[in-house]
């Protein structure tokens, strides 16, 4: 297991292939990127700052992949989340999950994602041409992570 | 003897995002009253400074708290040399 949260933008290819290196159970790897967009609640988005809880951060991560582990058949889960400015087009977030079937690995990623969005301490800020604003947390993103149906 | 001083519970209070920016704060230390032994009474005591600190705890606006940076509760129980957190819903990923 790998929790990294860093400034310095990613590379998910070299990723992936260090995570699967030299174990040849490994099956299926599913990754997940996420992205700043140029619009976000019909506003253009100039740039964001996300801030995060050090220490929490990255013991809430921990946590969820302890789970994640627990529920489906991986072997593997790294998270890599970025801090500090970022603009349109950034790459934010990185979950890579190998496992030997696809079914769990693609499961397995999802639920990281979800319960990374409702769980785990980071806050976005903003640009906009209106002034600066704290994004809100989405309803939708606690629905996602309650039907995973499990205990926080 | 010193009667008091042994019983004095310090917490060291962090503030996130909104919250932050809102209390003109990041971090501070502070001794709860006897009385005050979960995030309850510890946010009820830190509402009674007014301002900022009764509009943005009052509940109006999400928070969200962790006690030694776990997800928390306002029943969980808090004591000397807790890291009390408040922020409000995360927006991560």
């Amino acid at each position: 297991m790998a929790v990294r949260v860093q400034s310095e933008d990613f590379d998910a290819g070299r990723e992936i292939a260090a995570m699967r290196a030299g174990n040849a159970q490994v099956g299926a790897v599913a990754a997940f990127v996420g992205v700043v967009r140029e619009m976000n609640d019909g506003s253009a988005v100039a740039d964001m700052e996300l801030e995060h809880y050090p220490g929490m951060t990255e013991k809430a991560i921990a946590k969820i992949i302890d789970q994640a582990k627990s529920r489906w058949n991986i072997f593997d889960v790294m998270v890599v989340h970025r801090v500090g400015r970022l603009k349109p087009t950034d790459q934010i977030v990185l979950v890579v999950v190998s496992s030997a079937h696809r079914g769990d690995a693609f499961e397995a990623c999802e639920f990281v994602m979800d319960y990374l969005k409702t769980r785990a301490p980071f806050w976005k800020k903003e640009q906009t041409p209106q002034g600066a604003r704290w994004v809100e947390s989405r309803a939708s993103d606690d629905v996602a992570a309650g039907r995973w149906n499990v205990k926080a | 003897m010193l009667p008091v001083a042994h019983n004095i519970q310090m917490v060291t209070l962090i503030y996130f995002a909104r919250l932050r920016e809102s209390l003109g704060t990041g971090s501070e230390q502070v001794a709860l009253p006897a009385g005050v032994r979960d995030l309850d009474g510890l946010r009820a005591m830190l509402m009674a400074r007014g301002g900022a600190w009764a509009s943005e705890l009052a509940g109006t606006k999400p928070v969200r708290a962790a006690v030694n940076q776990d997800m928390a509760q306002g029943d969980t129980r808090i004591g000397d040399g807790d890291e009390i957190a408040f922020f409000p819903p995360v927006t991560g990923g």
